[in-house]
């Protein structure tokens, strides 16, 4: 009989193997429909690997694609960690486009060291605002922030399309619900010349590092880990549980705003209601990827990505769908909370034969 | 008394969580009408060895053998409650498994038909039951919902289910944990009353005066381990506890002080809330060096006054004064910054975050004073300091100040709670339930804890169940009944019976 049983310590070699390990079952898992699709899977992995790594552009391409995911997987993981489950990742980053928009397509006339973090923190404050409310209203009233925070997203989008048609349309996009291109001084320059990989990424690393160093080393980031794994004793121990969900909740949406302008200001250049190929649902994968770890989430935003590009450049190459990518990733989440399990479980071979006692 | 014949044997009874072994061959015979206590502390092995018996855990090693109607013992098949059902094991849960919108009737027939045909089988089931009713003294009205019943009819509720279904053992788990003193010697005879008919009885328990009132023998648990086991009739008190903790147990006893100046005083509070959390007109005084004990039977609005002390609640009305002044701000912060150490009811739940180290937690409270942080930044060396030091004065065992905190006992863990809140030298403590489920040897360390403090001139609010405690350290007594505080009563040379009988309350019983 197999017995289930609670590891007495964790080991963190294994917490930290155990994503690794995931993500190669993963992918092992993910073989057997490419096999099925008719291609050979070695061959497949061998066309992603390279889509994803194989050259300078490849790699530009993968760390554009990780950019986002970064800032909404550190939105998801440090909203997470104070059990503030926000699912609105998308319409926070459309509502930090939406902000990058509306100020750096030539509403304000500033140079470039004015305009970039004007619209950074247009698309933060916006972001951050857009979560206030699902939190407000979980604080007040109860209301289930998963519900809400989700339905915004929708809203938010439905919005978007309501300014690309009207007020925001660009009047020389020849009828296309698009909105007029950021200006040059607003635009986020690109680290490679003639690559698309820009300074969005920076902007990612730093609030990577801000949010590991706020959690590990200040009150704040220890409040918020207090809040989020006890809330009532954290409560009864004086820690200001109200203004620490605020505040997780400020920062989250802003992350997630960041992402927007990101995509906006450093990529496009234009604001269109398929900005976003859900990056802000990808951002919740990225966190679980990571344990909610801020370090973490850079390589699991890696991993993403680079699944992502690799298997447009497999589907190309094998005429295997690209959907692929979809499979893997979601395999591979399963796989992480299966290896979490792990972690803190033990399965061990049990005999109920009253046998000499062992161990 | 010829020896009846044995009904139920556990041999050589082994089972392991991981590197813990919470019961090691643990050996023990119920005869037929027997009862048998089975003593320990929390962690002793108790709750793991009746969970074996009932199917919920498979043994590593060893074997349950239960008589079947011929008398003859039959190995157990393990993990099957069903089949423990089945061989006559009934099993009232300390924690009571009644569905609330069903009657008394239909949940004691609940899961011996099928649920759609409970009222069909109705008119027979109720002639059994009340013929058991009969039998046994436990009386229930067997058609009010169980939402309605008190805490004590609901027990008899679930004892009945047990003997509806036929049981010839009895497992009690801590029965008397949610009783006032008058409830559980009714308990006690029915059970007595039980086993004269030839019902045999196993229950658990870790307050040493009932167990020497209503058993037959006595089984006494300590790690896992059988370490002793005596005819109630020649066990004594003493021994039987230093059985169960393993050494010898001083007493606690406060000494005699003067009583200081008033340090809080409530005047006419009244804390909203529903039936169970609320507290009418309460009015209440502590002074500088006294303990003020708080009896009452849980669920009387004991929650409402420790939350409000606690600064988590603000009056409805009243008022709340703290060396006179009126308390301004109800917040946790503020009442610590106040000098209010408090200790909360459930440990794991409002005092500590498991997740964190030993050393976040000692510190959570202070968090955001100086000497912990600069300009927002922790300060790491201060906080472990704190710690190590709380860790050497108050004697927590654990492997430093670094470990997650919820690998620590429950021991430990209150032991942490006292460090942090009564090493600023608080002026007033609350201590909610401060001993519940802990063993004998850290009760008396929080014991001694709480009568230093007093010493120090500290003022103490102490809410227990156990009466034991609140007589043995209290100067003062107040009574605490659907919500309304009785005057304080002078704990010198107070009576039980009357203890008891305010704890009830006057008509509760047909009221609640």
């Amino acid at each position: 009989m197999i017995v289930v049983e609670p590891r007495a310590t964790l080991s963190r070699p294994l917490a930290a193997l155990a994503p690794v390990l995931a993500g190669i079952a993963a992918m092992l898992l993910a073989a057997i429909p490419i096999a099925f699709a008719g291609a050979n899977p070695i061959a497949a992995y061998g066309y992603m690997v390279s889509g994803a790594f194989g050259s300078m552009f490849a790699f530009s391409e993968t760390l554009t694609r990780t950019t986002p995911l970064i800032l909404t997987g550190l939105a998801a993981a440090v909203a997470f960690r104070a059990r503030l489950w926000n699912i609105g990742g998308e319409g926070q980053l459309y509502a930090g486009a939406l902000a990058a928009v509306a100020i750096g397509t030539g509403a304000i006339d500033a140079p470039s060291w004015v305009m970039i973090p004007l619209v950074l923190l247009a698309g933060a404050v916006a972001g951050a605002l857009f979560f206030l409310g699902p939190a407000v209203l979980k604080l007040k009233f109860g209301a289930d922030e998963v519900v809400t925070t989700l339905l915004l997203n929708f809203v938010m989008l439905l919005f978007v399309q309501m300014m690309l048609e009207g007020p925001l349309k660009d009047p020389m996009s020849l009828g296309w619900p698009q909105s007029a291109a950021i200006t040059d001084a607003a635009a986020l320059p690109a680290l490679i010349p003639r690559m698309r990989v820009h300074a969005g990424l920076v902007v990612g690393l730093v609030a990577v590092l801000a949010v590991w160093l706020m959690m590990k080393r200040t009150v704040w980031g220890m409040e918020i880990r207090a809040v989020g794994e006890n809330a009532p004793a954290a409560r009864y121990a004086g820690i200001p549980v109200t203004a620490t969900v605020l505040r997780v909740a400020l920062l989250s949406g802003a992350l997630a705003g960041l992402a927007g302008v990101g995509e906006v200001a450093g990529l496009k250049g234009y604001l269109t209601s398929d900005l976003s190929p859900g990056f802000g649902y990808s951002g919740i994968v990225v966190a679980m990827l990571a344990g909610l770890s801020p370090l973490g989430v850079v390589a699991a935003a890696l991993f993403i990505a680079s699944v992502f590009v690799g298997a447009d450049s497999m589907s190309r190459g094998l005429g295997v769908a690209s959907y692929i990518a979809d499979l893997v990733v979601a395999l591979s989440l399963l796989s992480v909370l299966v290896g979490g399990f792990f972690t803190r479980f033990r399965l061990r071979l049990a005999r109920r034969t009253p046998a000499g006692a062992e161990g | 008394m010829t020896e009846a014949p044995v009904v139920l044997r556990l041999d050589g009874i082994t089972r392991r969580f991981g590197a813990l072994v919470a019961n090691d061959g643990i050996d023990l015979d119920l005869r037929r009408g027997e009862i048998v206590a089975l003593l320990g502390e929390n962690g002793a092995g108790k709750t793991t060895l009746m969970n074996i018996l009932f199917g919920h855990y498979v043994a590593d090693e060893g074997v349950v053998s239960v008589a079947g109607a011929d008398g003859v013992l039959a190995p157990l098949p393990p993990g099957s409650p069903h089949a423990a059902l089945a061989a006559g094991i009934g099993m009232v849960h300390q924690h009571f498994t009644l569905a609330e919108n069903l009657t008394g009737l239909e949940n004691i027939m609940l899961g011996t038909e099928p649920i759609l045909r409970l009222r069909k089988r109705a008119g027979a089931a109720r002639r059994k039951v009340e013929a058991l009713m009969g039998g046994s003294g436990l009386t229930v009205d067997l058609d009010v919902q169980v939402s309605r019943l008190t805490v004590g009819e609901r027990q008899r509720v679930e004892i009945l289910k047990a003997l509806y279904r036929d049981a010839r053992i009895l497992v009690l788990d801590e029965p008397t944990a949610v009783l006032t003193p008058g409830e559980s010697e009714g308990l006690f005879a029915t059970v007595r009353a039980l086993a004269a008919g030839g019902l045999s009885v196993i229950f658990i328990s870790h307050k040493l005066g009932e167990v020497l009132a209503a058993s037959d023998r006595i089984v006494v648990l300590r790690g896992g381990r059988k370490v002793g086991e005596m005819a109630t009739a020649e066990a004594d008190r003493r021994r039987i506890a230093e059985m169960m903790v393993g050494r010898e147990v001083p007493a606690s006893r406060r000494t005699p002080r003067e009583r200081g100046r008033v340090l809080l005083s409530l005047e006419r509070v009244t804390v909203a809330g529903d039936h169970r959390r609320s507290l009418h007109d309460a009015t209440l005084e502590i002074a500088e060096g006294e303990i003020v004990g708080i009896a009452g039977v849980s669920g009387n609005g004991q929650a409402a006054l420790a939350a409000l002390m606690a600064g988590l609640v603000r009056p409805a009305s009243g008022a709340m004064r703290l060396h006179g002044a009126p308390v301004a701000r109800h917040d946790p912060r503020a009442f610590a910054r106040l000098g209010i150490a408090r200790i909360p009811e459930d440990r794991h739940h409002d005092g500590v975050v498991g997740a964190m180290t030993v050393a976040e937690n000692v510190a959570l409270e202070d968090i955001r004073e100086p000497r912990f942080q600069r300009a927002g930044f922790l300060r790491f060396g201060a906080i472990r300091a704190r710690a190590a030091q709380a860790i050497r004065d108050y004697d927590v065992r654990c492997q430093g100040p670094d470990i997650p905190a919820r690998l620590l006992s429950g021991g430990n863990i209150q032991k942490l709670i006292l460090a942090r809140g009564l090493d600023r030298e608080p002026r007033l403590i609350l201590a909610n339930q401060p001993t519940r489920g802990l063993d004998i040897g850290a009760q008396t360390e929080v014991h001694r804890r709480l009568l230093d403090a007093r010493a120090r001139g500290t003022g103490v609010l102490l809410i227990s169940e156990d009466l034991d405690e609140l007589m043995a350290l209290s100067d003062r007594i107040v009574v605490i009944s659907a919500g309304r505080l009785s005057a304080a009563l002078p704990a010198e040379g107070l009576d039980r019976g009357r203890l008891g009988m305010m704890m009830a309350g006057h008509d509760e019983e047909r009221a609640a």
